[in-house]
């Protein structure tokens, strides 16, 4: 099991050095910073200056090295455009995000597995097929436009639920939250449904099919033939083994949320780490964009690697040696 | 005589399809008494495990249940609720699948699975639960039980596990249990021990045994009483002795002969000719265009020189703490020229392993195999192709051994296609004539591979080992999935190639009686080390190592069939 660990800890700083790179490199070939920096009056002395103060006269290799070691603490320079740290941007617009990745995580997972279950065991039952008809949308149609037609729907025609924004939020020490209030709450259903529909029609297909293949396994005929109920079937025995495959699958769509929340967030205004990655590019503010791949590529291996050791903790085959 | 604990009367058993009702089982009827051990045998298909899987009430949807009765006890059991044949399975009737490495919930403990069952039906604490799982544990002698019992499935070998299966069937002491091929999937000295576990209990417990098998050895060391089936219907019904010795029916008697005799070799195995499905094959028809090899320059075609196997089998960080497997152990032995060579052992013993290391499919560790003079371990590309060409394989499952996507003509072609021997006009009609002699019509062609039965599938896998000519065949269990008068085909068309092409053979097996059928000399596996080499009639008639003797021993005698 250690050593199990210790691989997969080391496989993901191999992954984070080399998305460092990418991002290190992007200072050096999209334009030169000194230029973007100083305006059009400037002296060859400031440019000296400026080029010591930012490290730029060194080799390239110890300019990667001050970039890895600054990044790792956080400090990922100034912003082009707003002239502060990029990393106090990035605390002020993260808990926005988190908020609304965790609750349409949330709501993918609890209803992916409940309808994917539900479905699989009334496998020729008339609701399970209407389901599988209807999460064909969910596949199919595009984040912008199942968004527009929700704004269209609630917003526009209906007037329940407000089309943009966070609503009031709450500043709890650096953490502003939007779940304690009204209007906060109001604001993040629309967006968060947004979000996780394309997740929850995919884990849910995901786990029908898992389901499916379990309940044809021997074990769960034996489970029947010593005469335990479909209950303790269905879900003690069948939906454990169902989830061994689709935690991996879990895994990578919670990390997708995150990363392509970029396009709910534009539909929807709402003030997240999407619309300032959005803004940062198109004004060319490479240390946002840097520090933003840096902070998506750390969420995808943390939680592949926490996928990874719940995998181990699920399944005993990999805890426990034979013998 | 006592009251039967079960009774089956004229129970049929019907599955709608489109092309009307199929009737797998008709009119079936026997009965259990306590205590006794009841054998169903007939061959796949024959409809032995759809009556047991009605008893239990597990038939699997559309089947169902058309006429007749099921009686426990005196109590008609057919006709109860879904819920009520429920609360009957696990308490009343126990059951016992095929294969332990899959009946058992791989994520949850033995023990859980055991109090899970055992406070199902008895209504009985944690603790009083525990205590009766680890008296269970104990009472089908599994060692050290309270270790065992927090223990996971992947954790025990294959007959342990097939007694932790027995210990959940018997969880709330149950009349009746229908063990399904309970020892199909087991080793010879395994099986032994697990029949006689069911004996033990039977006669202990009182507990009436349905034993499902197509093995007639199982029947005739184990059983008291036998029913035939055939094609869904029985055909003969008695005590085992008396239907051994002195079949009435037909098929119980070609069924009987078709059963490799361990004691005498016969030139060609009997064919279960009931039912008008002998199939021929015109193995001696291939040897005209055949293209007769050079006898190799030793007049020994492969020499294997010490080979060795290692697997990883717990990896680590550090080296040191890695632990290695040796699967072969510095074997040695070589085959003649049109020799059968039989390699025997129990499952795990390294046979196949060798074979794959004969055939390219895995690597030598250490040591040499030679063919033909030339050292396969160190060859040019060049000489390698030329190699594969003049080996082939045929393996045990004939379900998984042929691509489900491809046409039965590409498979066979495939070989002459990709060791170009053949110009692309000719390729057809080579095919076609393999497939004949191999007794499968030309439409069989343009089949896809599960439109066959397993003998069938087997036959495509020898047309396409054909397909190149090859001077040296390995037969991994070719018929160990098989049917006993399928198998007895099969090899037939094996026993042919010897004789009509001078084809040299590896044939590995763990049936003895097979082996002695079909082997000139034979060599003994046990935990990677090939412990001893004879000529078959010596190893069967007088084996030098003890371990031999005890296979021997082990196999089933059918004392009453050797008339």
């Amino acid at each position: 099991m250690l050593p199990f660990i210790l691989k997969r800890v080391f496989q993901s700083i191999l992954v984070l050095v080399i998305t460092g790179a990418i991002a290190f490199s992007m200072f050096t070939f999209v334009g030169d910073p000194i230029d973007n920096m100083l305006g059009q009056e400037r002296t060859m002395e400031d440019v000296e200056r400026l080029r010591a103060q930012l490290g730029l006269d060194k080799p390239v290799p110890v300019q990667y090295f001050r970039f890895l070691n600054q990044a790792a603490q956080g400090n990922f320079g100034v912003s082009y455009r707003q002239g502060r740290e990029v990393s106090e941007i990035i605390m002020e617009r993260a808990p926005a995000t988190l908020e609304l990745a965790a609750l349409s995580a949330v709501f993918a997972v609890l209803m992916g597995i409940a309808l994917g279950v539900f479905t699989a065991i009334r496998r020729d039952g008339f609701t399970a097929n209407f389901i599988m008809s209807v999460s064909l949308i969910g596949v199919s149609l595009p984040t912008f436009l199942i968004g527009i037609l929700l704004i269209y729907l609630f917003s526009v025609q209906l007037g329940w639920l407000p089309s943009f924004g966070r609503g009031e939020v709450v500043q709890i020490g650096g953490w502003t939250t939007g779940f304690l209030t009204e209007s906060g709450l109001k604001a993040l259903i629309l967006p968060a449904i947004t979000l996780g529909l394309y997740q929850m029609t995919l884990i849910m297909r995901l786990v029908r099919s898992e389901m499916l293949e379990v309940l044809r396994q021997d074990y769960i005929r034996f489970a029947r033939a010593r005469g335990l109920s479909n209950r303790v079937i269905n879900f003690r025995h069948a939906l454990k083994n169902t989830m061994v495959p689709v935690i991996t699958v879990i895994g990578l769509q919670l990390g997708a949320i995150i990363a392509f929340a970029i396009i709910t967030e534009t539909v929807f205004q709402w003030p997240g780490l999407g619309l300032l990655f959005i803004n940062a590019i198109q004004f060319v503010d490479i240390p946002v964009m840097a520090a933003y791949l840096m902070m998506i590529s750390v969420m995808f291996v943390v939680i592949n690697l926490l996928v990874d050791i719940l995998y181990a903790f699920i399944d005993p085959r990999l805890r426990v040696s034979a013998k | 005589m006592t009251e039967p604990v079960l009774s089956i009367r004229n129970l049929t058993v019907e599955i709608p399809t489109r092309r009307g009702l199929f009737k797998p089982v008709q009119n079936v009827s026997y009965d259990i008494h306590p205590g006794e051990i009841r054998g169903v045998v007939g061959e796949s298909g024959a409809g032995k495990s759809m009556t047991g899987n009605a008893v239990i009430g597990l038939l699997d949807d559309p089947a169902r249940v058309a006429s007749g009765e099921i009686w426990l006890k005196g109590r008609r059991i057919d006709n109860l609720s879904t819920e009520e044949k429920r609360a009957i399975r696990g308490s009343e009737i126990g059951m016992i699948f095929q294969d332990p490495l899959t009946s058992l919930n791989p994520l949850f403990t033995i023990g859980e699975q055991l109090v899970e069952t055992i406070q199902l039906h008895l209504k009985v604490s944690a603790a009083e639960a525990k205590e009766r799982a680890l008296a269970l544990l104990d009472r089908v002698s599994i060692p050290d039980p309270k270790t065992r019992f927090d223990q996971y499935p992947h954790q025990f070998s294959g007959g342990m596990r097939q007694r932790v299966v027995i210990a959940l069937a018997l969880c709330s002491e149950p009349s009746v249990i229908v063990a399904d091929e309970p020892t199909t999937a087991l080793d010879v000295s395994i099986q032994a021990q697990v029949l006689d576990l069911i004996k033990e209990l039977a006669s202990e417990t009182q507990v009436g045994v349905i034993l499902v098998t197509h093995d007639m050895g199982v029947i005739a060391d184990t059983t008291e009483q036998v029913t035939v089936m055939y094609s869904g219907e029985v055909v003969e019904n008695g005590p085992t002795d008396k239907v051994l010795s002195a079949p009435e029916h037909e098929y119980t008697k070609s069924l009987i002969s078709a059963v490799p005799r361990p004691q005498v070799k016969l030139h060609r195995f009997p064919q279960v000719s009931y039912g008008g499905r002998e199939t021929t094959f015109k193995i001696q028809d291939l040897a005209r265009n055949w293209h007769k090899p050079e006898p190799s320059k030793s007049g020994k075609l492969v020499e294997v020189k010490g080979i060795t196997k290692t697997f990883l089998e717990k990896s680590a960080l550090l080296p040191s703490r890695r632990t290695y497997f040796t699967a072969v152990d510095n074997v040695s032995f070589d085959i003649k020229d049109g020799e059968v060579f039989g390699l025997v052992g129990e499952s795990g013993s390294g046979k196949s392993t060798v074979a794959r290391m004969i055939g390219t499919l895995l690597p030598v560790d250490a040591g040499q195999i030679q063919f033909d003079g030339d050292d396969v371990t160190a060859m040019s590309a060049a000489d390698m192709a030329n190699y594969r060409k003049q080996i082939q394989m045929i393996f045990q499952d004939p379900f998984s051994s042929l691509n489900p996507r491809m046409k039965v003509e590409s498979i066979v072609a495939e070989p002459l296609i990709h060791h170009k021997l053949l110009p692309p006009d000719q390729i057809s009609g080579r095919v076609h004539e393999l497939l004949d002699r191999v007794g499968l019509t030309r439409a069989a062609a343009a089949k896809y591979p599960h439109e066959f039965s397993g003998g069938q599938r087997q036959r495509i896998s020898i047309a396409r080992a054909l397909a190149t000519q090859p001077r040296f065949l390995i037969c991994d269990e070719p018929t160990s999935a098989l049917d006993v008068s399928i198998q007895a085909q099969i090899l037939n068309i094996l026993k042919d190639l010897q004789e009509h092409l001078g084809l040299t053979m590896l044939f590995i097996s763990h049936d003895l009686p097979v082996v002695r059928q079909m082997c000139d000399r034979v060599g003994v596996m046990k935990q990677g080390q090939l412990i001893e080499v004879q000529d078959t009639e010596a190893l069967f008639a007088n084996p030098e190592q003890d371990y031999t003797a005890q296979l021997l021993d082990l196999m089933p005698r059918l004392a009453q069939l050797s008339g």
